[in-house]
């Protein structure tokens, strides 16, 4: 199983006056893991939909290995999904939900071929379980690997595992992303939890309205988001007021980089909470609020004049920013994005 | 405390039992006086039993039977050729027509036999210039009376499953939609089509106004007929046919119960 190069050209989709896919243009490399992230109703689900053949587009064209395939259907497309929603075929156990695709390609051994995917996805000794009789993880793994054993052009994972409890997500998040590697599959993967996206894609396109905002690996897109609305949908940000002079602007004294050149003057920045230190100082401007104990992290609250400013800080700082507390805020060099 | 809650039971209890009886005396008391009155002639049971006898006896008894038999049968068919793809087709492609084939489905409810024959018969009358004057005529009248029932059953089946899911799975798998719906949908309505087909089996062996005013025979015009000079045979037959509707019923509530057991 090799993957395919997957193009997405000048999509258009409107349901009524909503534009769901706006002139989309996606390009996937052979084998790549894509996770599309964004908010409800930006189009992820759709341009998932048009790629499968399960949504017509008004405009455009889908390319799979060069080929136009936009008017082909679903049946015909060659693609396995897992879909949001539990889709194992109630009436069948888990190896013949397995051969289901493998039997209507008429394929001999499909038995031994479907026996063969649940074990990769760990669930061997549950063949012969009904849906019913399998918990939530357990059903999404079966229908993994009954998209995987037709040998699909490419896999297309639209939030499988927004139905799962936190413990169980992970689990699979990482075991999707192996199997992915394993077998080489060209993916796309839907998602609106944006550390599924980050933990498990090669590159991660935010989407806003039925465009991408940012395509780009996850620690880019993270580190250096193209726009403020990635800034602000991709962790957490604060909306500092600053200058921009030259290719830096100047936020609460101190000199931050920008990751897009703009016009000198005032504007907004985007600062991540990790990237603001918090330092007890009794001459300095800012008032510690309230602080909060996240676990691996905590976060710190704090008043600078009108300004709310959110930052993170170890455990081991907390004792010492109680609220009240005259701080010094210092921001690291990296840069951030405006608006 | 305990106390309290056990006099609360008892009189549950008491209360339910009371309604069972009633009920039970309600239905079972004209069935025992039916049973009772057939018993009257000798002979009329046993010859019920003895299909080439009653033939013989009474003729227009027996090609009463076997058109309802065979007009149940293709009645169930046609229903379950004509609505359960449409069913499907309404819920995976065409969700907004929805309230509209459920009200068409559920209108013969509300519209009394009488006056559904008024307007059958111009229609009849083309039916019977192009096929005839057969009994068997009647199933299409049929297949509209019961659509409320099976429509009711059909409905029923597929809001149980994910009928969109399915079927884009299946679908994703390289299914056509003929598959998507013999191999995917199908199976897993299967309790909900024996209901609607058992449903139809019933109506049809218990409809008398259709077939009599539009001169067609079937089990309850002969029945209706064989009254007239032979009361003992006519009540043994009703009873059989009513039990017949009874088993069909408790049937269909086993069904019911299997399919809740096995989601």
């Amino acid at each position: 199983m090799s993957g395919v190069a997957v193009h997405l050209k000048g999509l258009r989709r409107t349901f009524g006056a909503i534009h769901a896919l706006d002139d989309l243009d996606l390009e996937i490399a052979p084998g790549e893991f894509i996770a599309l992230l964004g908010p409800s109703g930006c189009g992820k689900t759709t341009a998932l939909r048009v790629l499968a053949g399960l949504e017509d587009a008004d405009a455009g064209q889908v390319l799979v290995d060069g080929k136009d395939v936009t008017r082909l259907p679903a049946s015909r497309r060659d693609m396995g999904m897992v879909f949001q929603a539990y889709s194992l075929f109630p009436h069948l156990d888990a190896l013949q939900n397995v051969e289901f695709g493998l039997r209507l390609r008429g394929r001999k051994k499909a038995a031994g071929r479907a026996a063969e995917m649940l074990d990769l996805v760990g669930l061997g000794s549950f063949a012969t379980r009904f849906p019913n009789q399998l918990s939530g993880g357990q059903q999404q793994r079966v229908a993994l690997a009954r998209a995987l054993a037709i040998e699909p052009t490419v896999l297309l994972l639209d939030e499988p595992l927004s139905a799962l409890d936190a413990k169980v997500r992970v689990q699979l998040r990482d075991e999707i992303r192996r199997i992915q590697t394993e077998v080489g599959t060209t993916t796309l993967f839907v998602t609106h939890d944006q550390e599924e996206a980050l933990a498990v894609a090669d590159r991660v396109g935010v989407m806003k309205a039925g465009r991408l905002e940012q395509l780009a690996p996850p620690a880019e897109v993270y580190l250096r988001p193209a726009t403020a609305f990635v800034a602000d949908f991709v962790g957490l940000s604060n909306r500092l007021p600053g200058v921009v002079e030259g290719d830096v602007i100047e936020v609460l004294g101190d000199r931050l980089p920008l990751v897009a050149p703009r016009a000198a003057g005032a504007a907004t920045a985007l600062v991540r909470p990790e990237s603001i230190g918090v330092t007890p100082d009794p001459d300095g401007s800012g008032r510690v609020l309230t602080t909060s104990f996240l676990g691996p992290t905590s976060r710190a609250t704090v008043t600078v004049g009108d300004l709310l400013v959110v930052a993170q800080v170890s455990g081991a700082e907390l004792p010492a920013l109680a609220p009240g507390t005259a701080v010094r805020l210092t921001l690291r060099p990296v840069p951030v994005a405006t608006e | 405390m305990a106390g309290v809650i056990a006099r609360r039971a008892r009189k549950q209890r008491a209360f339910r039992w009371t309604v069972l009886i009633l009920l039970g005396v309600f239905f079972l008391l004209p069935m025992a006086a039916m049973l009772e009155f057939s018993t009257r002639t000798a002979g009329t049971w046993s010859l019920l039993v003895d299909w080439p006898k009653l033939n013989e006896t009474y003729p227009d008894l027996a090609a009463g039977i076997v058109a309802s038999l065979e007009q149940a049968g293709l009645t169930a068919l046609l229903m379950l050729v004509l609505l359960v793809p449409t069913a499907i087709w309404v819920r995976l492609r065409l969700p907004r027509l929805r309230p509209l084939v459920e009200f068409l489905c559920l209108l013969p409810l509300t519209i009394p036999a009488i006056v559904l024959v008024v307007g059958l018969a111009p229609v009849y009358a083309w039916v019977t210039y192009f096929l005839g004057g057969s009994s068997l005529t009647l199933v299409f009248a049929y297949t509209v009376l019961v659509l409320p029932y099976a429509y009711r059953a059909i409905d029923a089946g597929l809001s149980a499953i994910d009928v969109k899911t399915l079927a884009e799975a299946a679908r994703g798998l390289g299914a056509g939609w003929f598959t998507v719906m013999w191999r995917v949908v199908l199976p897993n309505i299967r309790s909900a089509v024996l209901s609607a087909a058992f449903l139809t089996v019933a109506l049809v062996l218990g409809e008398f106004t259709i077939a009599s005013l539009l001169h067609r025979t079937n089990l309850q015009v002969a029945i209706e007929f064989l009254g007239k000079s032979s009361a003992t045979m006519s009540v043994a037959v009703s009873l059989t046919a009513l039990l017949l509707a009874f088993v069909l019923l408790l049937l269909l509530s086993l069904f019911g119960d299997s399919r809740k057991r096995k989601t």
